[in-house]
């Protein structure tokens, strides 16, 4: 169970949330102008990201306003929580974490032993060659 | 001769035709009860309104003279006697009242916050008929929410006065906290039978001497 602080209301329960999918996807500016193609890739096309992700969130059963979060999809760790209209924050330079910043949290790091992977941050990607002589 | 009923026969029968939709639980909720120790009672019928304003705005003002206050945060209630507004979001709020207070009933709290909406933006809707309102109460009234409920109950986090929408058994209720020992609870009318009963599961063990 994630533990999301909502803007509004606070730290509550993954289960008072609905999940909107990835965050800043701007609507097309001319839509008309769109072939059937690209039409169907703004509506249907997501990144299925393995690390950070930005990714939309509405506090269901609580206030009702949605936000964007910044989540690690491998260890969970929520990064960021921030306002719809705001820009994806730049998390580069605090992370990776290789541990929890406060032991307790609900945070699933342990069970998956990757949270600390460089390869898994946003721009610090290695390249596939480097893993080969390991 | 035709016979005209008179306003108030046609409210008492209208009253009289209503039923609650806890009220089949009523035997249940007074048996399962431990005098002094939990209580569960329904408060049928109360007058609820829902209302959408940005409360800065002059809707908002006209909206908060009406309601006696319009909560500015999470967890706040505003008013003082029998009218309250809950703070459901930064721009949602739920008037509670008495069922006196209802239009239909003699009162006029519906059509003075329509009216004092006016043509700006925002809404006031009647959910009278939405939710029912429980109240659990006692000293170990906490004790019984805190087997469903996630948020920190502990008194020195969630303080009388103050009012949360959240889940107990899993489903969304608003739950108001009117006194140290005293609870009011607002599930939607079709959980209420669900509601009722799991708070009476859980109320039970409290009927029998504690186990040491
Ligand atoms: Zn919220």
């Amino acid at each position: 169970m994630l533990l999301i602080s909502c803007p509004n209301c606070g730290p509550r329960d993954e289960t008072e949330f609905h999940y909107g999918g990835q965050a800043h996807i701007a609507y097309p500016e001319n839509p008309n102008d769109l072939s059937d193609r690209e039409w169907a890739e703004y509506l249907f096309y997501r990144e299925n990201t393995k690390g950070t992700f930005a990714e939309r969130w509405v506090h269901s059963t609580g206030c009702r306003q949605w936000f964007n979060m910044l989540r690690d999809t491998v260890s969970y760790e929520i990064h960021s929580i921030y306002a719809m209209g705001q820009s994806r924050p730049d998390i580069t330079a605090s992370s990776p974490k290789a541990e929890p910043e406060k032991p307790g949290e609900f945070t699933q790091s342990g069970d998956y032993g990757q949270a600390g992977d460089p390869g898994l941050a946003p721009g610090t990607a290695t390249a596939p060659t480097s893993s080969e002589g390991v | 001769m035709a016979e005209t009923a008179t306003p108030s026969e046609t409210v008492n029968r209208v009253r009289g035709a209503r039923r609650s939709p806890a009220e089949h639980l009523a035997e249940a909720f007074t048996s399962g009860s431990v005098p002094g120790t939990v209580t569960l009672t329904e408060i049928p019928y109360q007058a609820m309104v829902g209302v959408r304003v940005d409360r800065t705005s002059d809707a908002g003002a006209r909206v908060a003279a009406v309601t006696g206050g319009l909560p500015a945060a999470c967890g706040e209630v505003t008013g003082s006697g029998s009218v309250n507004t809950l703070w459901l979001g930064p721009t949602e709020f739920m008037v509670v009242a008495p069922e006196e207070a209802h239009d239909s009933l003699g009162g006029s709290l519906v059509g003075d916050l329509t009216t004092a909406l006016g043509n700006d933006a925002g809404q006031v809707v009647d959910l009278s008929a939405n939710r029912t309102t429980f109240e659990l109460s006692g000293s170990h009234a906490r004790a019984v929410l805190e087997k469903t409920c996630s948020l920190d109950l502990h008194p020195r986090v969630f303080k009388a006065g103050t009012a949360v929408s959240t889940e107990l058994a899993h489903i969304p209720v608003m739950l108001w906290k009117t006194s140290e020992d005293s609870y009011r609870i607002f599930p939607r009318a079709s959980f209420a039978d669900f509601l009722g009963r799991w708070l009476l599961d859980a109320m039970r063990e409290y009927a029998s001497p504690e186990v040491p």
